[in-house]
């Protein structure tokens, strides 16, 4: 049988490492990767709370839906606008990305 | 040590893993790739989870959309097709002190929680989860709501992507 | 008897005993057995290529009034074990600076996608490899795994003609899901529930009456999504060289060219069982090998008119591929979907349950579609060909004076 505690831990290093990414990436697109980690982890979370505590309920899994639809929202837009910032200053490094106009 | 423990033990270890070779890749369609066996390990719990409308919709969304976006985007913001030098900033040891002092509290917390390991009830006899969970999401006094604001945000999401990355002349 | 009422479960069941008697645990019988079934499973399907490709091969020369393989055995059936043995001994020629691991992992993930589908489509009433609930959620995303391999092959070979390939594969596959998709929840609408099985068991009546504009919808982006003709501009050869497959040789490229066959036999398979009725037809509850024949029946016949439809028509061009998907089809679609799942509501509604209003008023709403788009498309051929055929400004030379 495996204890609710396992998923939760796991969901939990999946979100520091999604967290490691964010902090610590160069590139644009690597951030954002990070960041889907992150919700990953989450929605992991929800979903295991959803069948280990109320498994007759909705709740857990109506609030996972929602996460992924957020999730692919804000990856199209994050990545639609990473491209036209390339396209302009030719860089996605976020450290160089700084000024609105030089 | 029952075979479904052994497969949540390897598919966890294999996505942990693939996480991390996400965020510590020298090439970034490397970090594409690793992120996609990441996403499929996750979808596997799912599986284990008894939520296999998630696995389903997992893979369909995150491997079979966004991480063909992600490879686009890789694809498409290069400017000559080797990676040069680190992909980690200046900032990374703080960052991994974060991540690990984080990840410790964590754990800190939730042990200190009752129910922390409390073993897998059984699903209520009768329950049809995905039928429960597609009525939820169009009944007025369920999740109506949320619903149909996602699929506005989803809309507006599209037309935003389109707009943004027109190039105009 | 028994044996020949359902000889797939009887074998399974007789194996099962005999792995019970030998003192197995039975968590571990059952799972040798599942593990046995998807072998067959996929072996069957690849084996079944090779005498597709030899039906593809036949009928694509009779049509073109040529004769085709005719040396190798009776008719050339035989003739895919030669071609087999030479793209199993050509030399693997690994493109320099390509990367290995993705390189090669590429057409595995490709053929991958295909084979998996045939996990869930029913063979009969008790011949299905594994009965999932989501089954047609399940179909898109493992198709979604496909186009992955693609431009996992596209950009591992270090060519950037291969790369702009396998880009353009990739726009395709994409579009094409979405009226593939929305035509699929048609089905889905009309049977109520998202199992294969579970949805061929509730055609009464085929959902190809039912809805006619959903299993064309299906049929034509099914095509579009597999790259075959004619929107096969992706293996276009005498465009790209090959797309995406340039730098593969030897069985490699068989397995892309396998995958590419065996996805289209597939597609088939799935619009018989989800638009054709699957395995029903008389005597079928009882008589699971009976199911078997009247299924692989209407797959011949729906991989008849793809064939047909690959040797007769010529191939679109990119932009007239993608106009077709996002101002034709996915437009129909949704208005389709919209429709049908407005009537049915309504018939819930007012309670009737006959199967023979049903099947009258979705067909009369599928023709009322046709009917609109068909004027729709009338009427902008017209403007079309009114401000085409207008006169227009002809260049005159200026007449030069005559000087010397």
């Amino acid at each position: 049988m495996i204890p609710l505690s396992w998923y939760l831990l796991f969901a939990a290093a999946l979100f520091c490492i999604g967290l490691f990414g964010v902090l610590s990436r160069k590139n644009a697109v690597a951030i954002l990767m990070g960041i889907e980690l992150m919700l990953n982890a989450v929605n992991v979370n929800l979903i295991a709370f959803w069948r280990y505590l109320a498994p007759a309920g909705i709740a857990g899994q109506a609030f996972a839906i929602m996460v992924f639809a957020v999730a692919a929202a804000e990856v199209a837009v994050g990545l639609a606008l990473i491209i036209s910032v390339y396209r302009r200053r030719d860089t996605v490094a976020a450290d160089e990305i700084d000024m609105l106009k030089w | 040590m029952d075979p479904l423990q052994i497969i949540f033990f390897i598919f966890a270890v294999i996505t942990l893993v693939a996480a991390f070779l996400v965020v510590t890749a020298k090439s970034l369609v490397h970090s594409a790739l690793w992120l996609i066996l990441a996403l499929f390990g996750v979808a596997v719990l799912y599986v284990l989870l008894d939520a296999g409308f998630f696995a389903a919709a997992q893979v369909l969304i995150y491997i079979g959309a966004i991480a063909i976006l992600f490879i686009f985007a890789v694809m498409l913001t290069r400017k000559d097709l080797r990676d040069a030098g680190s992909q980690q900033n200046g900032t990374w040891p703080l960052a991994a002190v974060l991540a690990v002092v984080l990840f410790a509290g964590l754990f800190f917390i939730l042990s200190s929680w009752s129910s922390f390991g409390m073993p897998k009830p059984d699903m209520p006899a009768g329950a049809n989860a995905l039928s429960d969970l597609g009525l939820a999401l169009v009944s007025a006094n369920a999740y109506l709501l949320p619903f149909e604001l996602a699929s506005v945000l989803l809309v507006a999401a599209m037309i935003g992507a389109i707009y943004v990355s027109l190039i105009k002349k | 008897m028994e044996f020949l009422r359902d000889p797939i479960s009887f074998i399974g069941n007789w194996l099962e005993g005999l792995l019970l008697g030998w003192k197995m645990a039975p968590s571990a019988a059952t799972a040798l057995i599942q593990l046995l079934g998807a072998f067959i499973v996929g072996t069957f399907s690849l084996a079944l290529v090779i005498f597709t490709i030899w039906v593809e091969r036949k009928l694509y020369a009779r049509i073109q009034d040529r004769l085709g393989p005719n040396r190798v055995g009776p008719w050339g059936i035989f003739q895919t074990f030669p071609d087999m043995i030479k793209i199993f001994t050509k030399e693997y020629i690994t493109p320099d600076g390509a990367d290995k691991v993705v390189y090669n992992l590429a057409p595995i993930l490709t053929v991958s996608a295909v084979i998996l589908l045939w996990a869930v489509i029913p063979f009969a009433r008790t011949v299905v490899g594994s009965d999932v609930n989501v089954g047609v959620l399940y179909i898109v995303a493992v198709g979604a795994i496909g186009t992955l391999g693609i431009i996992m092959a596209g950009w591992s070979s270090n060519n950037k003609y291969a790369l702009f390939g396998a880009f353009r594969t990739i726009s395709q596959m994409v579009s094409y899901e979405v009226p593939m998709v929305l035509a699929l929840l048609v089905p889905v609408l009309l049977g109520r529930t998202m199992g294969i099985n579970s949805l061929v068991e509730a055609q009464t009546v085929w959902f190809a009456v039912l809805s006619p504009l959903a299993a064309l919808l299906f049929f034509f982006s099914a095509q579009a999504e597999i790259g075959r003709a004619p929107f096969d501009l992706l293996e276009a050869e005498s465009e790209l060289v090959a797309g995406y497959q340039t730098e593969y040789s030897g069985l490699k490229f068989g397995m892309f060219y396998v995958g590419e066959f065996l996805h289209a036999f597939t597609v088939s398979a799935l619009t018989a069982s989800l638009f054709l009725g699957g395995w029903r037809g008389p005597g079928a509850e009882q008589w699971p090998i009976l199911g078997m024949a009247y299924f692989f029946v209407k797959t011949f016949i729906v991989y008849f008119f793809v064939i047909v439809l690959r040797i007769t028509m010529p191939r679109l061009r990119i932009d007239q591929m993608l106009n077709f998907n996002w101002k034709f089809l996915t437009p129909v679609a949704l208005v389709l979907l919209i429709a049908t799942a407005l009537v049915e509501k309504g018939l819930q509604l007012v309670g009737q349950d006959s199967m023979v209003l049903r099947t009258v008023v979705h067909l009369g709403m599928n023709l009322l579609i046709v009917w609109g788009t068909v004027e729709i498309l009338r009427r902008s051929a017209r403007k079309e060909r009114q401000r085409v055929s207008e006169p227009r400004p002809v260049a005159i030379a200026p007449q030069t004076q005559a000087s010397d």
